[in-house]
Order: structure tokens, then C-alpha cells, then sequence
């Protein structure tokens, strides 16, 4: 008798907090994050039935902020394998993706300051990125088309205080990264970067065993380039590095994102040594180029184009455009490590 | 014909109830009222900005197609990014059949208007300028299509660009013209793009006036079918104030017009004068590539009617190499049209087709130099020709450009 009252119970809560399906077809976007009901408890980031958990093997350099990832394919649908390029999701799905700091890096127990959620939402024309800052009591996330600057301090592992000003970008700012020909696409979900062990509530598992025995992706039996995390030093440097620059700079720079223009791909697939950058003279590059003459001088960091627009921060500088106000030097070490050793 | 009418007033009709115009000033708040009132514009409306100065922490950006942006006037509304914190440039135009018009953007951080894959673009008395004079922190590019179609600017202004003041890349049908561009590198820059006129522009007080480029490893190369007419490509004595690394940089000061590695280039009826390097230069791309795919040699190209003045006075022979070598060639006597006389090794051989051949016609008392490859390549000959005559031939005009 307890046990079908905590049945009817639970299945009562999990209607309530059923994902408003509806509301990610619509075409104009709801004001505030909860009326999708993406999330049980918003403050807490406790995700609603049907929203799965996961995450990226390497993941792009977001001023060192912290990312949690959910994914929303509506009950019946799946998605479909596709080599070398994100899942085909089905009409319906959400991408779903919270930027946060914690409080001290030293003890994750201390909280959080929650900064934005961003979505990318299949409608039936395509895919839509919109972003939803969180207010100052952290209890609701408002639409911010126009992007919102928000100034937030953290202490970091070694004890520091560091700040950073933070940019929820625009809707034409998430599309900067978000292009594939032209077309608005996800970048993260490629099977490749999935292909790793996650700690589920109920086991630990390859995500991509779960997501079939979920029924989120139809049964596939590949073999992937898959990447590796570029933190795990046990990795050959090359791999780490490939892995990195993929996820950080492959999807504008590769033949079918923002960037082709410059003749500068450096996507995971990519094996040609000039479109790597290597010996690769600039192009539009200004004053970007810092003054040296190849974006990958091999043996030598220190005057390649790639590390230097990597390391500035001035805004006709840096790269990438967006979506990044402070060096990532744990990476930048690495990568001058690798071009030395060319 | 009843029809017809039925259909045109139906179009009138929807274009009544959907299009607006939103008028915005100048306040507190510029950045988020001005990007939201980007994104939230529909085809077929307008967004004034009425005269005044607007400031940007960080970058602007348009992608809805067949919209109006307009300021009050090129000194009238100025769009200022001196502070500006983010945003690799100015305003950044990725949709299509945009009309800009009527104002400035002043002190962007990278470029200052840059617009990438757009099929139609109209780009109409604007100015793009870096107040404190000609520096290497400069942004790149003033004006910076790449990319697209059908581009259009008219009666444009760019001033300080640390690479082109106006600088069209990878792009198609294009025209440039009534436009001034000043104290930049390049003054207007057109690279690896097919069709393109340019006319009636004052290129002046840049390090080198009209660049016509074409460079290996890129998505589109083979630049061709350029024509450069009635400007004046006059008195570009800036020093090359390029960061090191860009092709530019290779620019000396004092180059009037350029032609790098282009096919079907016509250059007619413009003025050439007070120049110090050389008015009017033909080169060959000067770098190794493993490109296959491309022709680093110009050709096809056609010189005639043009008015030389005084060049070649005051060669910057430390900046590049074209001066230095021009110069020790020409034993200090300055030609006012150069072609470095480099050809693919079959052609130095066994000759050009006659089609490909450089034609120089009608320059007046222009005088002339070029080099023979073979003789320089063996001793005790002297390998310096100025026979210009050898250079007579037909021309065979280029069509002209027309928009979609």
C-alpha cells in the first residue's frame, strides 16, 4: 500500500514537472527559463523527466566557467547518428546548457552563482540559440536577446580571488559559433565527444550506451575519431591539442563554419599541415597578427599568430571573438608546448 | 493584367501592415536598446538613428535580411567604439539585402564594418575612421565584405585602416565608387573576388592607393574580370603602418596601383601622380606555395588612357622588397608603370598566348620598365627593357558591372 502511494506519487510529480513540450516550437521565446519547466527545482538545477545529463569529453574555454548539460528529445523520438557531425535530433529537442562559477573552486560545497542558461531549441525550421541570464536571487533566468555583461568574482584553486567580466552573448553572437553553412547547429553532441563513462544517478556508463538504452539515439555500432580530454596528461600532446583546438576553434574554423574565409581549419579532421595553420601566412588578419608572419611558426610559440591571439585579451585581438574575456593558460601551456616540439 | 494588379497591390498591401520604422537616439543605454532593436527587426523595416553620438562596450551585430539601417548623416551620427570591451569589430552584417547608410563608425577595436557571406549589400555614404591618425593598433579593415554578392558601395569614407580602408575579399559582383579613402595601408583593396568596378574614387595619403590582390589557400582564389577607372590614385606617401605578417606590410609607401597576381584587369582613365615608389605596378605573387590550384602570375591585364604625373621620387626601398629591387634595377630612374616580367617557366620559354599578354596603350609620356627573366637569369646581360611600344596592342574591354 506504501509502496503504490509513493508510485502514484511519483508519477504525479513527474507529470507536474513534465517538460511544456509545446513551448519549444513556438516561435517567439517565453520571457523567463521556468516556463518550460526544463527543471523539478531551477535554483538547484534538478532536471524535469525526460532530461538527461551529459558531457563533453573536452568542452570549449568559457572564461573558466562551469557548464552542466542536459539534452531533451521528446518521448517516441530519437536521434540519429550522423559520422563526424552532431546527432540529427527530431523536431522537439532541447539543448540545454548552464554557465556557472562556483563560489570557491577549493569546495564545490559552498554553491554556486548561476550566470546564464543558454538553449538551443528544434523547431520545425531549424534550430534556434537563445540565452536566459539569471537574476541577482538566483531564483529565475530571464531572456537576454541583447546580451547582458555581468561582473562576478570567484576564488579560484589556488586560493585567489579572480573576476571576470562575463558576456551572455546576443542571439546573433551565439549564431557566430552556432554556424554550419550558414544554418544555425549545435557543436557539443557529436557521438565522438560523448564516447565517455558518466556517473548517472542510477550507474556509471558510456553516455552513448545510455542514450541508446534510453532510446535517444537509435543503435549504432561505429568507429570514431573520438577525442580525448585534452586535461588528461596521460594523452600524447597532439591529441590533446587536436582535441582542444576542435572544440575551441573548430566549429568557425573549418570549411563549413564562420571562418572558412580565412583558409584556417582546425577541426579535428582536418590533416592538410598549411590549413592547419602551419607556415600558413595571415590573411585579413590586421593587426591580430601581432606582427609575426605565420599562424603556426613550427619550434616556435612565440611568434606564431595562433598562440599570440589566443593569449590577448584586447578585443581586435583575441580569439575567439566571442565569448571570452580572459586567458586560458593551462591550455595556451600546452599548445606552446606542442609548436615547440614541431 | 488584371492580375497583375491584383498581385502588385497585394504586395503593396503586406508591405503596408509589416514594415516600420523605429527611430532611436542617442542614450545611457545605446548598446542594448541598439543590438535589441537589431534583433528585432523584420524584412522590410527601417532603424534610424537620429543624429548624435552613440558609445559601445562591445560589438553590434544585423542577420534579418532586407532591412534599412540608417544614421542622419556621415558627420552626423557616429557610432563610437573607443570604449569598446568585446566584439572583434564594429558592426558585424550577416544577412542578406541590407541597406547601411548615413553614418559613422569611429574607433572599433578590429574592423569597423565587416559583413560576411551577404547576397546584396549596400554600403552608402558611411564613414569608417581611427581618429588618432595612421597606427599600427589601428583596426584592419574599414569597410570589409567577404564572402558575398552584389556588394555595393557608394559614397563611402575610410580613414586610419591598418590594412584596407575599403577592402573587399572573396566576394562577386561588386561595385566601388564616389568613395575617398585616406591614410590607410591600402586604400581600397580588392582581393580574390571576380567582377568588380571601381570608379570615380580618391585614393590619396595611403601607403599604396588601389591594391587589385590575389592570394593562395583560400576557399576562392583566381581573382579576375576587375575594372579600376576615373579615380584618382594620387599623393600615397603615408609610411606602411601594417602589423608585420600581413601582405600589406609588403606595400611600400608611395604605390599608386597595384595588380598582384589577377586575370582580366582593366585600368583606364584614372589619374596617377605624386606617388614616390611607382605609380602603377604588375607583380607576381612573391611567396612559395603548395597550392596547386593557384596562378600567382597576373595576366590578361589591359593599361590604357591613363594620366601619369610625377612618381617614383622618393622610393621606400626599406619597406618590402618591390621598391628596393625597382630601384636597383632602374638605377635610381623611376618608371611610372613596372611589370615585374615574371611568367610560368613555359611561357618564359616558348611565349604567352596572345590573350594573356600585357597591354599598356594611351598612357601619354608614361615610361616603363620590366624585366626580361631569361637574360636576368644569365651573366653580362643587362636584363632591365623600357620599350613601352612593345606593350601596344588592342584592347579588348571588360563588360561592365551590373548589381542584382
Amino acid at each position: 500500500m506504501k509502496k503504490a502511494f509513493l508510485l502514484t506519487l511519483s508519477l504525479a510529480l513527474s507529470n507536474a514537472y513534465a517538460v511544456e513540450k509545446n513551448l519549444i516550437l513556438e516561435e517567439k521565446f517565453p520571457k523567463k527559463l521556468s516556463d518550460f519547466s526544463f527543471f523539478i527545482d531551477d535554483k538547484a538545477q534538478v532536471p524535469s523527466q525526460g532530461v538527461v545529463p551529459y558531457e563533453l569529453i573536452s568542452s570549449l574555454f568559457s572564461d573558466y566557467s562551469y557548464k552542466q548539460r542536459w539534452v531533451y528529445i521528446p518521448e517516441g523520438k530519437s536521434a540519429t547518428f550522423r559520422k563526424d557531425k552532431v546527432f540529427d535530433f527530431p523536431t522537439g529537442s532541447a539543448l540545454i546548457k548552464t554557465f556557472y562559477y562556483p563560489i570557491d573552486e577549493r569546495d564545490l560545497t559552498l554553491g554556486k552563482k548561476l550566470m546564464e542558461t543558454r538553449l538551443l531549441l528544434k523547431k520545425a525550421d531549424g534550430w534556434q540559440a537563445v540565452s536566459y541570464a539569471w537574476n541577482e536571487t538566483q531564483d529565475e533566468a530571464f531572456i537576454k536577446k541583447a546580451g547582458k555583461t555581468i561582473l562576478n568574482e570567484w576564488i579560484d584553486f589556488e586560493g585567489e580571488v579572480r573576476s571576470v567580466r562575463y558576456r551572455v552573448p546576443n542571439k546573433n553572437q551565439c549564431k557566430e559559433c552556432h554556424a554550419y553553412n550558414d544554418e544555425i547547429m549545435p557543436i557539443g553532441p557529436k557521438a565522438r565527444n560523448l564516447n565517455k563513462i558518466f556517473n548517472y544517478s542510477d550507474e556509471s556508463i558510456n553516455q552513448l550506451t545510455k542514450w541508446m538504452k534510453l532510446e535517444l539515439i537509435n543503435p549504432v555500432v561505429v568507429e570514431l575519431n573520438t577525442p580525448v580530454d585534452w586535461e588528461e596528461a596521460s594523452h600524447g600532446l597532439d591529441e590533446r591539442v587536436r582535441s582542444y583546438l576542435d572544440i575551441n576553434c573548430g566549429h568557425c574554423h573549418s570549411s563549413t563554419g564562420g571562418a572558412n574565409s580565412t583558409g584556417l581549419y582546425l577541426n579535428l579532421t582536418e590533416v592538410r599541415p598549411t590549413h592547419l595553420g602551419i607556415n600558413k601566412k595571415p590573411v585579413a588578419t590586421g593587426r591580430g597578427s601581432g606582427g609575426f608572419k605565420y599562424s603556426i611558426a613550427p619550434g616556435n610559440s612565440d611568434e606564431s599568430i595562433l598562440l599570440h591571439r589566443m593569449i590577448s585579451t584586447d578585443p581586435g585581438v583575441m580569439m575567439p571573438e566571442s565569448g571570452r574575456s580572459l586567458t586560458h593558460h593551462e591550455a595556451i601551456g600546452m599548445i606552446k608546448d606542442w609548436v615547440d616540439q614541431m | 493584367m488584371k492580375n497583375s494588379i491584383l498581385y502588385i497591390s497585394i504586395i503593396f498591401f503586406s508591405f503596408a501592415i509589416s514594415a516600420k520604422q523605429i527611430v532611436l537616439g542617442p542614450s545611457d543605454n545605446s548598446q542594448e536598446e541598439i543590438q535589441e532593436a537589431l534583433i528585432d527587426l523584420e524584412p522590410g523595416d527601417v532603424l534610424t538613428l537620429k543624429a548624435g553620438e552613440y558609445f559601445f562596450e562591445d560589438g553590434l551585430s544585423l542577420d534579418v535580411n532586407d532591412v534599412i539601417f540608417e544614421g542622419s548623416g556621415i558627420d552626423d551620427t557616429i557610432l563610437n567604439f573607443e570604449n569598446q570591451m568585446s566584439g572583434a569589430q564594429g558592426l558585424l552584417i550577416t544577412s542578406d539585402g541590407v541597406t547601411i547608410r548615413d553614418f559613422a563608425v569611429i574607433d572599433a577595436k578590429g574592423d569597423a564594418i565587416k559583413v560576411i557571406g551577404a547576397d546584396g549589400i549596400d554600403m552608402i555614404r558611411l564613414r569608417t575612421e581611427w581618429t588618432g591618425g595612421p597606427k599600427e593598433t589601428n583596426g584592419a579593415y574599414g569597410f570589409y565584405p567577404v564572402e558575398s554578392k552584389d556588394v555595393l558601395i557608394d559614397g563611402c569614407v575610410a580613414i586610419g585602416a591598418s590594412d584596407a580602408g575599403i577592402y573587399v575579399g572573396q566576394s562577386q559582383n561588386i561595385i566601388v565608387k564616389n568613395s575617398v579613402a585616406q591614410y590607410n595601408v591600402a586604400g581600397i583593396e580588392i582581393e580574390n573576388s571576380y567582377y568588380a568596378d571601381v570608379f570615380d574614387n580618391l585614393a590619396s595619403h595611403n601607403t599604396g592607393g588601389i591594391l587589385v590582390f590575389d592570394l593562395p589557400d583560400l576557399p576562392q582564389q583566381g581573382g579576375h574580370h576587375v575594372r579600376v577607372f576615373r579615380n584618382k590614385a594620387i599623393n600615397n606617401d603615408t609610411d606602411n603602418f601594417a602589423p608585420e605578417g600581413n601582405i600589406v606590410g609588403e606595400v611600400p609607401r608611395g604605390t599608386g596601383i597595384i595588380i598582384q597576381a589577377n586575370s582580366d584587369v582593366e585600368v583606364f582613365d584614372n589619374d596617377l601622380y605624386g606617388n614616390g615608389t611607382v605609380n602603377l605596378s604588375i607583380v607576381t605573387y612573391g611567396y612559395e606555395t603548395e597550392d596547386e590550384n593557384y596562378n600567382p602570375h597576373p595576366k590578361s591585364i589591359q593599361i590604357h588612357g591613363n594620366r601619369f604625373g610625377d612618381g617614383g621620387f622618393d622610393p621606400d626601398v626599406g619597406t618590402g622588397e618591390l621598391a628596393a629591387i625597382l630601384f636597383e634595377l632602374s638605377g635610381g630612374d623611376m618608371p611610372d608603370i613596372f611589370w615585374d616580367g615574371i611568367l610560368p617557366m613555359n611561357q618564359m620559354l616558348f611565349g604567352q598566348p596572345a590573350d594573356e599578354k600585357l597591354v599598356i596603350k594611351n598612357n601619354g609620356d608614361a615610361t616603363f620598365l620590366t624585366l626580361n627573366p631569361i637574360k636576368y637569369m644569365l651573366p653580362f646581360f643587362d636584363p632591365v627593357e623600357r620599350d613601352i611600344s612593345e606593350y601596344d596592342g588592342e584592347i579588348n574591354p571588360l563588360p561592365a558591372v551590373v548589381l542584382n
